[in-house]
């Protein structure tokens, strides 16, 4: 237990210290928010598909979770190349621990960056239905820990940063576009539509739009069972290719 | 048995089809100072990774404190403090909070961290810096970082890779201070590696010569110069080798600046 908990603190430690790293992470969901939901809102309000932006920000502060996330695992190749990783490794505790410690850390990380998002979406004049922000962040934690144990689990594998983050961007964009983040699924074609039910992302939009704003694709329960057995499947196979690692 | 701090028997560690480590044998007295000397590439690394636990050894067992590296890997982790050849502290934390994470992850008891982490740090005179990034520390400071770190939770044997490659003289000097000190006061086993000659003769009680993976000699220098009739124990290495010690072969930059470094002093 001290493991894990001092590995997640370093994570977050390192965090809040590398403030550019930060900010960097905000770009990309902000662009999002005020390119699209400014520029699309008037078009999405016509079809009579209501506010975009109330729409829109479930969806980016997935994104802004989803992009943490899955970089954190950035961190673990870091560490075989600079040598951290060996100190917890010849240390007397379980892989299990490290992999645990380091991802909660990271998923810790996500759900902050998901709330920066999520607060300054107010700037853009968001305004939400509801407020159960404890559930939110549930949903949000459950999120950030399955993209962490998917980057802890990618990265366990390869041993260069090039390489990792050639498979983020053939991932990340992907995995976002195809959520169900930027556009409603309930209009969307049918190969769309099943293809957006095989990314585990749109589960967690889906769940976060239904508690900020009322408005649901798959139902509360279905999401929450989704992402709870996508999370369970994926920290153990995180766990698993962790434990493989030889330096 | 009791009194052998580390049993190694009949290792070999082959890397898919090459062999690294082969059926090399020996063994370190507690409280010894034992030196594994050889050339870059010999397998000198590789021998401390399964010392360590950190790679499993293809054929053999090894004990480290009475315990097999592997069926009892959590024995040995606690019995062993190691500095990496290569730098393994986290730069982006500062110092004091480098030990305390590894006080964490080796459960030293509440009550004794902060003691302790004061103690090894003004030991190794990082103790004023102790709240600084260590980003901003040169190499010796590093490497006194991670001796202080090994110590942290008063293991019984310390593994040493290369433990002054790297470094300056003078620094070079004041860190075998310091190995010498841990050894005297606690009665440490201190194994380290090394490829430089003068640095296994002057520190180590028993010697092991390492080459191509395989160990050709091993016993105190005056041991090793009497088996082979030579004077120094330079002459012995060359003898039994057939070849000056090795510098890098790799022909890469950092190592041919190493080398000449080296050749400056
Ligand atoms: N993981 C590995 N896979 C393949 N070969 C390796 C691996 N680790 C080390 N080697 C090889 O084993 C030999 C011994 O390496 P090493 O133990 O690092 O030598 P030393 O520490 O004595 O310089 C070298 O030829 C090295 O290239
Ligand atoms: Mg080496």
């Amino acid at each position: 237990m001290k493991a894990i908990y001092i590995l997640w603190l370093r994570q977050v430690i390192r965090y809040f210290r590398t403030r550019s790293r930060i900010i960097g992470a905000l770009g990309q969901p902000l662009l999002f928010l005020f390119a699209l939901g400014y520029g699309l809102g008037p078009i999405f309000a016509k079809a009579g598909n209501g506010n975009y932006i109330e729409f829109l920000v479930p969806g980016v502060v997935a994104q802004s979770i989803l992009f943490t996330s899955l970089f954190s695992g950035i961190d673990v190749i870091w560490d075989k190349q600079f040598g951290f990783l060996k100190e917890t490794l010849a240390a007397p505790v379980s892989r299990l621990e490290i992999m645990l410690g380091r991802s909660l850390g990271g998923a810790t990380v996500a759900v902050f960056q998901g709330i920066i998002v999520f607060l300054l979406s107010f700037l853009a004049g968001f305004k939400p239905k509801n407020w159960e922000s404890i559930f939110i962040i549930f949903i949000m934690f459950l999120m950030a820990l399955f993209f962490t144990s998917l980057g802890t689990a990618i990265a366990s594998l390869l041993d260069d940063l090039q390489g990792f983050q050639l498979i983020m961007n053939f991932l990340v964009m992907p995995l976002f576009f195809l959520s169900g983040s930027l556009f409603p699924l309930n209009n969307a074609p049918y190969v769309l539509k099943i293809i957006a039910s095989f990314d585990p992302l749109s589960f967690g939009v889906d769940a976060i739009r239904f508690l900020l704003t009322g408005t649901t694709q798959f139902g509360l329960p279905i999401d929450i069972t989704v992402l709870s057995i996508c999370t369970v499947v994926m920290v153990t196979m995180g766990a698993w290719l962790f434990s493989k690692i030889e330096i | 048995m009791n009194q052998l701090s580390i049993d190694v028997r009949n290792v070999s560690k082959i890397f898919k089809g090459f062999t690294a480590v082969n059926n090399i044998s020996f063994s370190v007295k507690k409280g010894e100072i034992f030196a594994f000397l050889g050339p870059n590439g010999a397998g000198k690394s590789t021998t401390i990774k399964m010392l360590t636990t950190l790679l499993s050894p293809t054929k053999g067992e090894i004990l480290v404190n009475g315990f097999n590296t592997q069926n009892q890997k959590n024995e040995v982790r606690k019995s062993f403090g190691i500095v990496f050849q290569d730098p393994s502290i986290d730069d982006q934390l500062t110092a004091n909070e480098n030990m305390r994470i590894h006080a964490a992850l080796y459960n030293v008891p509440k009550e004794m961290v902060k003691v302790r982490i004061e103690e090894l740090l003004k030991f190794v005179d990082l103790y004023d810096k102790r709240n600084e990034l260590v980003k901003t520390f040169s190499g010796g400071m590093r490497r006194r970082l991670e001796i202080a770190r090994g110590l942290l939770h008063t293991p019984a044997v310390l593994f040493l890779d290369e433990p002054t490659s790297g470094l300056d003289p003078q620094t070079r000097n004041s860190m075998w201070e310091y190995i010498e000190a841990i050894n005297k006061e606690n009665n440490m086993t201190i194994f380290f590696t090394t490829h430089y000659l003068e640095e296994a003769e002057k520190n180590a009680q028993k010697i092991a010569i390492i080459d191509h993976g395989k160990i050709i000699a091993q016993g105190t220098s005056k041991e090793l110069e009497k088996q082979t009739k030579t004077k120094t124990l330079e002459e012995a290495f060359l003898k039994m080798t057939g070849k000056k010690i090795r510098e890098d072969e790799t022909g890469n930059e950092i190592a041919k600046l190493r080398m000449v470094m080296r050749h400056r002093q």
